[in-house]
C-alpha cells in the first residue's frame, strides 16, 4: 500500500529525514516511535502533503502512484488520512458543517453520490457512538474551545467518517488520560479491517497496549535505527532509548 | 466658506424658509453655521487621516423629493431587501422620507413610544427639545452638524423605566432609483430609562437599479439609564456608488449595557463612528463588527469609548475582509479617565486580506490617565492561516473549498457575536454565500 524509499527531507534548511525506507502493507499496524526530534512528525505530516517541508530526494509510493505529486486534498481523497498532533481550530465553522463537505467531497472524487444534511446526520449518529461523543459536538465549531481529550476524539471521529485506507496517528495519545486513551483506541481498532492500515506515531509505549503493533521502528536523527515486532515497544518502554541509540 | 458648503447654505435657506422662532429653528441655524465654519474634513485632520471625503465634498447632495405617485414598494419587497424577521416592530424610510403604507409598529407596549422626527415633534417637543441634539451637538463634526441642519426627518424611542421591549425595532432606510444625487439625513433618538431594555436594528439598503451616488449622513443619539440595556445593531448594505457617514452617540449610566454591532458591506466610501460614554459607575460596552469590501471600496470605521466612571468594562472586536483594491480604516480610541478606576478594557481588531491590492490602515489609540486599570488592544493584519488551510485539505477539502470555509468563518466569529437569531443566521447566510458561492445549510 505504502513504500517510502530513502526519503530525504528539509524544513528551512536543516534537514530532517535523512534516508528513510519503510513499507507498509494491507492489514497492518506499523508503530513508529523514538526521542523527541527524531523526525516522527515530519514523516507523518510529508505523507499527509504539509507544505512546510521540502522533500530533497527518494520517493513515496501509495497504491502505485507517486504520493508526493498529489496535492493533500487528493491524497485524503485517495483514502489517507492524518490525526492531527494538535489539531486546528476553526471558529465559526461547525464540524457537521466541515465534515460533511469532506465527506462529500472524498465521495465525489471517488465517483459516489453526496449526502444532504438529513442523510449525513443519520450516517454521523454511528459514528458519534464509536468514540463516545454526543450530538451536540456536530454543532460545535471545529476544535473550538475543546479540550485536548475532545479534540483527539474529534480527530478520531474524522477518522471513522472519512474510513481511510491508510491512517497516520500522530502522538494521539498525548495529553490523555486513561479513559479518554481507551476510547480513542477503540475507535481506532473497531475501524482497522484486513483492506486498510495504520502508523501509530507514538513516543510511548502506552497506546500500543490497546493498539496492538504488527511492527515497531525506532526513528533517531531522521533515520529508523531499530525495527521490530511489538515486544520491541516493551523493551523501549524498560530501557528508553539510548541504547538503540547508541548501537545505531 | 468652499462652494458646496455655500450651495448648501442656500439650500438651507430654501428648505428651511418657514422655519420661524424656537428651539428648532436655533438648533438647526447654528448646526448649520458650524457645518460652514468646520467644512468638510480633510486629510489633515487626524480623524480623517486615511479617509478623504473629496467625492464627497465635491458633489452638492440635493434634498430628498417628496414622492408624488403611489409607493413603488411592497411591504414584501422590504422583507426582501433587509435581514430581519418582517413581525418585528418596523418603520420605513424611502430616499429619507416616512412610509406609513410600509410600517408597522403598532403592537409595542403603551408606555413605549416609537414614533417619526416629525410625529413626536408634534406630540412631544418638550421632550425632543429636551434631548435632541444634545448627545449629538456637532461639536467639531462636520457630517454631525450637517445632518442637524438638514434633518428631514427619523426615530424617536422612549422607553419608560423598567419596560422591556421583546421584539425588535426595526428601523428600514430604503434608496430607490430616485435618489440619485440625494443627500439623505436620517435621525434617531433614543431615551431608555433606568431599568429598562430595547433592542433597535438600523437597515440601509437600496433598491437598484441605481444610477449616480447618494448621499447617506445619518446620526443616532442614545441615551441609556441606570441598570438599562440597548443593543443595537446598524446593517449598512448601500448601493456600491452611494457614500454613508454614519454617528452614534452613546452615553450610559450606572450598570447599564450598551451592545453594538456595525455590519458594513455597502457603499463606494463608508465611514461609521461609534462613540460611547460610560459615565455611570459597572456600565458595560461591547462594540462589534464585520466589514466586507472589494473592488474599490472605501470602509472606515471609529470607535470612541470614554471610561467616565470607575468599575467599567468595554470589550470590542472588529473584523474586516478585504478583497480587490479596497481599502480599510480601523481606529479605536479609549479613553480611560482619572476618575475610572478599575476599568477593564479590551479592544481586538482583525483584518483578513485576499488579495495583494487591499489595503488596511489601522489605529489603535488608547489615552489613560487611571493608575488601576485593565486595558489591551490586539491587531492583526492577515492572510489566511496555512496550518488551518493544510488541515481542511487533509481532509479532503480541494484548496479552494479550504480558502472559501476559512474566510467565511473568519467572519463567522464576530458574527456569532450577534444575539438576535434572525439577524445572525442572516447575514451567515449571506457571508456564507458571498465566501463559497453556495447556500449555508
Amino acid at each position: 500500500m505504502l513504500k517510502i524509499e530513502n526519503l530525504h527531507a528539509t524544513a528551512g534548511d536543516k534537514e530532517i529525514l535523512k534516508g528513510i525506507s519503510l513499507t507498509v502493507n494491507s492489514g497492518e499496524v506499523h508503530a513508529i516511535m523514538g526521542p523527541n526530534g527524531s523526525g516522527k512528525s515530519t514523516l507523518a505530516q510529508i505523507i499527509a502533503g504539509h507544505p512546510g517541508y521540502v522533500v530533497t530526494s527518494g520517493s513515496v509510493t501509495y497504491e502505485g502512484k507517486d504520493l508526493l505529486a498529489m496535492a493533500a486534498e487528493e491524497r485524503a481523497q485517495a483514502g489517507v488520512f492524518l490525526a492531527f498532533q494538535y489539531p486546528i481550530e476553526i471558529p465559526g465553522v461547525t464540524n457537521a458543517y466541515f465534515f460533511r463537505s469532506a465527506y462529500n467531497e472524498v465521495r465525489k472524487a471517488n465517483g459516489m453520490e453526496e449526502l444532504d444534511p438529513i442523510e449525513f446526520l443519520d450516517f454521523m449518529d454511528k459514528k458519534l457512538k464509536l468514540v463516545e461523543m454526543d450530538e451536540a459536538m456536530l454543532h460545535r465549531s471545529v476544535n473550538a474551545g475543546f479540550s485536548g481529550g475532545e479534540k483527539k476524539r474529534n480527530e478520531i471521529l474524522q477518522m471513522a467518517v472519512l474510513e481511510p485506507k491508510l491512517a497516520i496517528l500522530d502522538e494521539t495519545d498525548s495529553g490523555l488520560d486513561i479513559d479518554a486513551l481507551r476510547v480513542v483506541a477503540g475507535g481506532v481498532n473497531a475501524l482497522r479491517t484486513r483492506e486498510n492500515a495504520t502508523i501509530v506515531v507514538t513516543h510511548y509505549q502506552r497506546l500500543l497496549n490497546y493498539i496492538v503493533p504488527d511492527f515497531v521502528h525506532v526513528l533517531a536523527h531522521g533515520r529508523i535505527v531499530k525495527s521490530g515486532g511489538k515486544e520491541l515497544a516493551v523493551e523501549l518502554e524498560a530501557r528508553g532509548y539510548d541504547w538503540v541509540m547508541e548501537a545505531a | 466658506m468652499s462652494s458646496s458648503t455655500e450651495a448648501y447654505e442656500q439650500a438651507f435657506g430654501a428648505l428651511r424658509a418657514s422655519g420661524g422662532t424656537g428651539w428648532l429653528p436655533a438648533l438647526r441655524r447654528e448646526a448649520m453655521d458650524r457645518f460652514s465654519a468646520l467644512g468638510f474634513p480633510t486629510t489633515r485632520n487626524e480623524d480623517w487621516h486615511f479617509t478623504s471625503v473629496t467625492p464627497i465634498a465635491e458633489k452638492v447632495f440635493k434634498i430628498a423629493p417628496t414622492r408624488t405617485g403611489p409607493a413603488t414598494l411592497s411591504p414584501a419587497d422590504i422583507t426582501a431587501l433587509v435581514i430581519g424577521d418582517p413581525d418585528w416592530h418596523r418603520l420605513v424610510f424611502v430616499n429619507g422620507r416616512f412610509e406609513a403604507s410600509l410600517s408597522a409598529f403598532a403592537g409595542l407596549p403603551a408606555e413605549v413610544r416609537v414614533t417619526t422626527l416629525a410625529e413626536a415633534l408634534k406630540e412631544s417637543p418638550e421632550f425632543v427639545a429636551e434631548h435632541l441634539g444634545k448627545l449629538a451637538s456637532g461639536e467639531g463634526q462636520t457630517f454631525t452638524a450637517f445632518n442637524t441642519a438638514f434633518a428631514q426627518d427619523g426615530v424617536v424611542i422612549h422607553v419608560p423605566g423598567g419596560e422591556v421591549v421583546e421584539a425588535p425595532v426595526h428601523i428600514v432606510h430604503i434608496a430607490d432609483s430616485h435618489a440619485a444625487g440625494v443627500g439623505i439625513h436620517p435621525r434617531l433618538l433614543v431615551v431608555v430609562e433606568p431599568l429598562a431594555q430595547i433592542t433597535i436594528v438600523e437597515s440601509y439598503a437600496c433598491a437598484g437599479p441605481m444610477s449616480g451616488g447618494y448621499l447617506t449622513n445619518a446620526v443616532a443619539e442614545i441615551e441609556i439609564g441606570n441598570g438599562a440595556r440597548v443593543d443595537h445593531y446598524k446593517i449598512q448594505r448601500e448601493s456600491t456608488d452611494a457614500f454613508h457617514v454614519g454617528t452614534t452617540q452613546v452615553r450610559q449610566g450606572r450598570d447599564s449595557m450598551y451592545h453594538s454591532f456595525s455590519y458594513a458591506a455597502g457603499a463606494a466610501i463608508s465611514r461609521t463612528n461609534v462613540y460611547t460614554q460610560l459615565a455611570g459607575e459597572n456600565a458595560e460596552a461591547r462594540l462589534n463588527g464585520l466589514y466586507l469590501i472589494d473592488g474599490a471600496q472605501h470602509a472606515d470605521h471609529q470607535t470612541f469609548v470614554e471610561h467616565l466612571a470607575p468599575a467599567c468594562a468595554s470589550r470590542e472586536l472588529y473584523k474586516g475582509i478585504l478583497d480587490g483594491g479596497s481599502h480599510g480604516v480601523f481606529n479605536g480610541k479609549v479613553y480611560v479617565d482619572p476618575i475610572a478606576q478599575k476599568t477593564d478594557g479590551k479592544q481586538t481588531n482583525h483584518a483578513l486580506l485576499l488579495s495583494d491590492h487591499a489595503r488596511i490602515d489601522t489605529k489603535p489609540q488608547l489615552e489613560i490617565f487611571a493608575d488601576d486599570v485593565k486595558c489591551t488592544h490586539g491587531a492583526t493584519v492577515g492572510r489566511l492561516d496555512e496550518g488551518a488551510l493544510f488541515y481542511m485539505k487533509s481532509r479532503g477539502l480541494g484548496a479552494e473549498n479550504a480558502r472559501a470555509l476559512l474566510t467565511y468563518a473568519f467572519a463567522a466569529e464576530v458574527l456569532e457575536t450577534i444575539e438576535v437569531d434572525a439577524l445572525r443566521e442572516g447575514l451567515e447566510a449571506l457571508a456564507f454565500a458571498r465566501f463559497t458561492q453556495s447556500e449555508l445549510r
